[in-house]
């Protein structure tokens, strides 16, 4: 980027405070989609259709009293909600936007992603064994072990993607998905390796700690899991990190597979329309075309979470190592080999 | 049992009952583990691996996966419940010792408060075991009303169980769900009794208040509307692959395990055992209608799971004849002296009145040294009432058998071995109320 | 190549900066008015027996070995990942190559996997 410090600064900022701002809207929206799922209104008490609910609740927690239980390590146990925040707003940035609308634009963008993510464990983890409370730590444990687990067949799924487009920056593997003329959203990587796109959203389910692979919180057995001890601010602390991390993860499972800011059929539109290219209008179009996107993902996570019961532990290990992992393994396989025979027999381009 | 059960506790004493329970409960947590070592086989030979450590965790009674006040006091090895011990009476009210210094009749309410999910049930349960003490006849109307109404308490029960199982097994929206569908049993009652959770409807001798044509329609429309509803349930959830996983081969009872642990109701005919009272000592009028007793040979969750949907289909199928069957006529015993007279006899006519306070005062009066036994086939299984008369409008004695306590023994056997999360759904499997098994 | 961090930096500073105004906010804003009770440790309304601090069963970290050495594994395959294709086009006798080589690496990583779940490393 060839903007000035302070600009990108602004900009990142921009985007903190959209987050923030999403992640309360997100939650209205979720409380209202399972409220239609359970046949029931949902918020509607305060503001119009009660839409000022969450914000009502985040004034409500930040006037809570703060309790840390005596017995727990009181600078981690901080420490603990602030890694998770500062992760899922640092994630935020790495998405690109629009065409030419990004912060953090590196050379290794997805893998940054996927390290970031990792971090996450730790903030996770933390939190759990500072509580000293032993409903924290089996969370906290369940959390570690369900995380790493998952990371690995993430891992090769983005691989996938990487081995089909040659690169880790997210804004090229964006690109590269812009299918020519009608072939439009064929372009996207979920036709062009459908099974990871699978494996990446199952595991986004699980690195984000969503139904049906909540076990780090799982309300019936650990009553709360790894914030069980945790009140007022800080819990809304991981409540927020939760949320954006879920919409992040929407944006990252629309960049790589699903064509990120690109308009369907953009190649088509922009040939039919040559006034719109390089315009304000077709970077707003993007932005809105990401965001949609994003969105039905989110309904899909929110879905899903209403929707399904929760793994069991063995069930969840068993199924990131003994299915997801092999599969993806296979799947990056097969996609090396038919790109090498392809380039030995001279298909296509 | 360790001793702080026995009751011979000096006066001062007293105070220390609490941790002295602490201590024996913890301490009968260490002192399983030989036989625990029997059962795994990890006596012999098999080197306890000395970096493995277990962790004392208590379930309960605060806790949201226990319904109500339930404690079980578990050793953790990793997310493997290594032993386990279950803690009951945080809800003791002395039910059984309040019955003394009541007449029969004023009872009957209390029994609400001991299975309050199916409190119908309960009142038919001690009105029948007091009919029997007594020898008093029901007129038919009330027997079929009554039947209606626990039928409408059986498919409350297993709705709720349903419901609060899947919101243990982590869907929530089934618990919703659920709770709608009760929302409905609740008008139902309280266009029946007048009440909608503890419905008291039951008399000696018959029931409070004929059905209203409107308690007629809204029962007709909910056998009509639900047995699709239901299905639409086992469609989500049967083959539903998680909920399949974590309920398939998940505390298993075996026919003799389940006989010897004195498992009832579909925790007993989910181990292949087709006990139920309602078919083989026949109360009320269910001799006269066609019905199955849903039964699986599996023993596990999952074969519990099947059994009650099945039942509930089934109570839906024994409303509809209840009301095909259901003739015009009184519904409550004649004679002053064995039911309550009607409110127009107690208002407007002097021996009405006099009968009116009478039974109030003094109820009915079963023969001195009488007693028995009634049973019923409660949602949660069979539902005992003892009775000891000696001539007074009060039990001498009253003993209640309930369900809830007999199920919650298999408990501590279903959770040793299991995993953490099989915890949930093997207490939502058993299905206790806590009311129920504490009294 | 460097400088393409430093909005990363920059963000990962303004977030903590956000989530520590958040903590301070609370701090500042909410009540304080601990108790003996309050303050304790939760376990479903008894007091704690023993301590969350203790040794824990060991199970958990045997996964978590395993998980470091597939992930480095996976991590020596992104290169690979970026440049194969890149390979190929130049000539495809190399890419081929290439192939064998991540194959040989695939193979050892996936017989691995194998062993681990034959000698139930994987069972929980």
């Amino acid at each position: 980027m060839d903007l000035p410090l302070y600009w990108v600064a602004l900009i990142g900022f921009a985007i903190i405070n959209f987050f923030l701002v999403s992640a309360s809207v997100l939650v209205y929206y979720e409380r209202k989609v399972s409220g239609w799922i359970q046949n029931r209104p949902g918020p509607n008490r305060v503001g119009p259709w009660g839409f000022l609910q969450p914000f009502a609740d985040v004034a409500k927690l930040i006037f809570k009293e703060d309790i840390s239980p005596t017995a727990s390590s009181p600078f981690i146990h901080s420490l603990a909600p602030v890694l998770m925040v500062t992760i899922a707003m640092t994630t935020a940035a790495l998405i690109p936007f629009a065409r030419g609308f990004v912060i953090v634009d590196t050379e290794v963008s997805a893998l940054l992603v996927l390290a970031l993510t990792s971090i996450a464990v730790y903030g996770v983890t933390l939190a759990g064994w500072s509580s000293n409370s032993k409903f924290s730590l089996l969370g906290g444990l369940r959390s570690s072990a369900q995380m790493i687990s998952y990371e690995l067949a993430m891992g090769l799924s983005v691989l996938t993607v990487v081995l089909i487009t040659g690169s880790l920056r997210l804004v090229d593997i964006v690109e590269y998905q812009n299918g020519p003329g009608a072939w439009g959203i064929l372009g996207w990587n979920v036709f062009r390796a459908p099974i990871a796109a699978l494996i990446f959203i199952v595991t986004a389910f699980a690195e984000t700690n969503r139904a049906p692979f909540d076990l780090p919180e799982a309300e019936q057995e650990l009553v709360g899991g790894y914030h069980t001890e945790y009140s007022g601010m800080k819990f809304g602390m991981f409540f927020l990190a939760e949320y954006v991390n879920f919409f992040v993860a929407s944006f990252v499972i629309v960049t790589l597979f699903f064509g990120g800011y690109l308009l369907p059929w953009e190649d088509a539109l922009l040939s039919a329309l040559p006034g719109l290219k390089d315009s304000v209008l077709l970077g707003v179009l993007q932005v809105l075309s990401l965001l949609l996107k994003a969105a039905f993902f989110a309904f899909v996570f929110i879905w899903v979470r209403w929707t399904l019961p929760r793994f069991k532990y063995q069930q969840l290990m068993t199924l990131g190592w003994k299915m997801l992992l092999p599969i993806a393994l296979a799947n990056v396989v097969l996609y090396a080999l038919f790109f090498t025979f392809k380039a030995l027999l001279g298909w296509g381009g | 049992m360790s001793e702080p059960h026995t009751l011979a506790a000096p006066a001062d004493d007293l105070f220390t009952f609490w941790p002295r329970h602490q201590e024996a409960l913890y301490a009968r947590l260490e002192s399983k583990h030989a036989w625990l070592e029997e059962r795994h086989g990890l006596g012999d030979g098999r080197v306890h691996d000395a970096l493995e450590h277990e962790m004392t965790l208590n379930i309960g009674p605060q806790h949201p996966a226990t319904h109500g006040v339930l404690r079980a006091v578990v050793k953790l090895d990793g997310e493997t419940i290594e032993r386990c011990v279950i803690d009951i009476g945080y809800l003791h009210r002395g039910t059984e010792k309040l019955a003394e210094h009541k007449t029969y009749q004023e009872f009957m309410p209390y029994t609400d408060r001991m299975d309050y999910i199916a409190p119908y049930a309960y009142n038919v349960g001690w009105c029948l075991a007091v009919e029997k003490l007594a020898a008093i006849e029901v007129p038919e109307r009330a027997q079929w009303i009554r039947m209606i109404g626990s039928e409408l308490a059986r498919l409350s029960s297993h709705m709720l169980w349903m419901g609060v199982g899947l919101m243990d097994a982590g869907a929530v929206s089934v618990f919703l769900w659920a709770f709608q569908a009760r929302e409905d049993i609740y008008k139902i009652m309280d266009e029946i009794a007048g009440a909608r959770f503890t419905v008291s409807h039951s008399r000696i001798g018959g029931v409070a208040n004929d059905l209203t044509p409107e308690a007629l329609r809204l029962i007709r429309d909910f056998v009509d509307r639900y047995p699709d509803i239901i299905n639409g349930w086992r469609k989500l959830l049967t083959r539903n692959r998680i909920w399949m996983d974590r309920n398939v081969g998940i505390g298993v009872l075996t026919a003799d395990e389940a006989i010897a642990l004195g498992m009832r109701g579909p925790n007993l005919r989910g181990s292949g055992i087709a006990h139920d009272i309602r078919l083989f000592e026949p109360y009320l009028k269910y001799a006269d209608v066609d019905f199955t007793i849903p039964t699986r040979t599996e023993g596990d969750s999952y074969a519990r799971y099947l059994c009650r949907m099945e039942e509930m289909l089934e109570s839906i199928a024994i409303i509809r004849q209840c009301l095909e069957r259901i003739k015009p006529g009184p519904i409550r015993n004649d004679d002053g002296r064995k039911a309550v007279v009607s409110k127009d006899q107690a208002y407007y006519s002097m021996e009405g009145m006099i009968q009116d306070f009478m039974y109030t005062s003094e109820g009915v009066c079963p023969p001195r040294g009488a007693h028995t036994y009634a049973a019923i086939e409660a949602p949660k299984g069979e539902l005992g009432f003892y009775l000891t008369s000696d001539g007074t409008g009060q039990p001498f004695r009253a003993r209640i058998n309930t369900p809830s306590f007999a199920n919650l023994q298999g408990l501590e056997h279903l959770m040793e071995g299991a995993q953490m999360g099989d915890m949930v759904v093997l207490i939502g499997t058993v299905d206790p109320v806590l009311g129920d098994s504490d009294k | 190549m460097l400088a393409s961090f430093i909005p990363l930096f920059l963000q990962i500073l303004m977030a903590a900066g956000l989530a520590y105004t958040l903590l301070i906010a609370a701090k500042k804003l909410g009540p304080k008015r601990p108790n003996a009770v309050k303050t304790m440790a939760y376990e479903s309304g008894m007091d704690p027996v023993g301590t969350a601090r203790d040794r824990y069963s060991v199970k958990f970290y045997l996964v978590a070995m395993i998980f470091i050495v597939f992930d480095v594994e996976v991590v020596f395959l992104y290169p690979w990942a970026v440049t194969f294709r890149e390979f190929l086009t130049r000539s495809p006798q190399l890419g081929l190559f290439v192939l064998g080589v991540v194959g040989v690496f695939l193979a050892v990583l996936t017989l691995g996997l194998v062993y681990d779940i034959k000698k139930g490393g994987l069972e929980f």
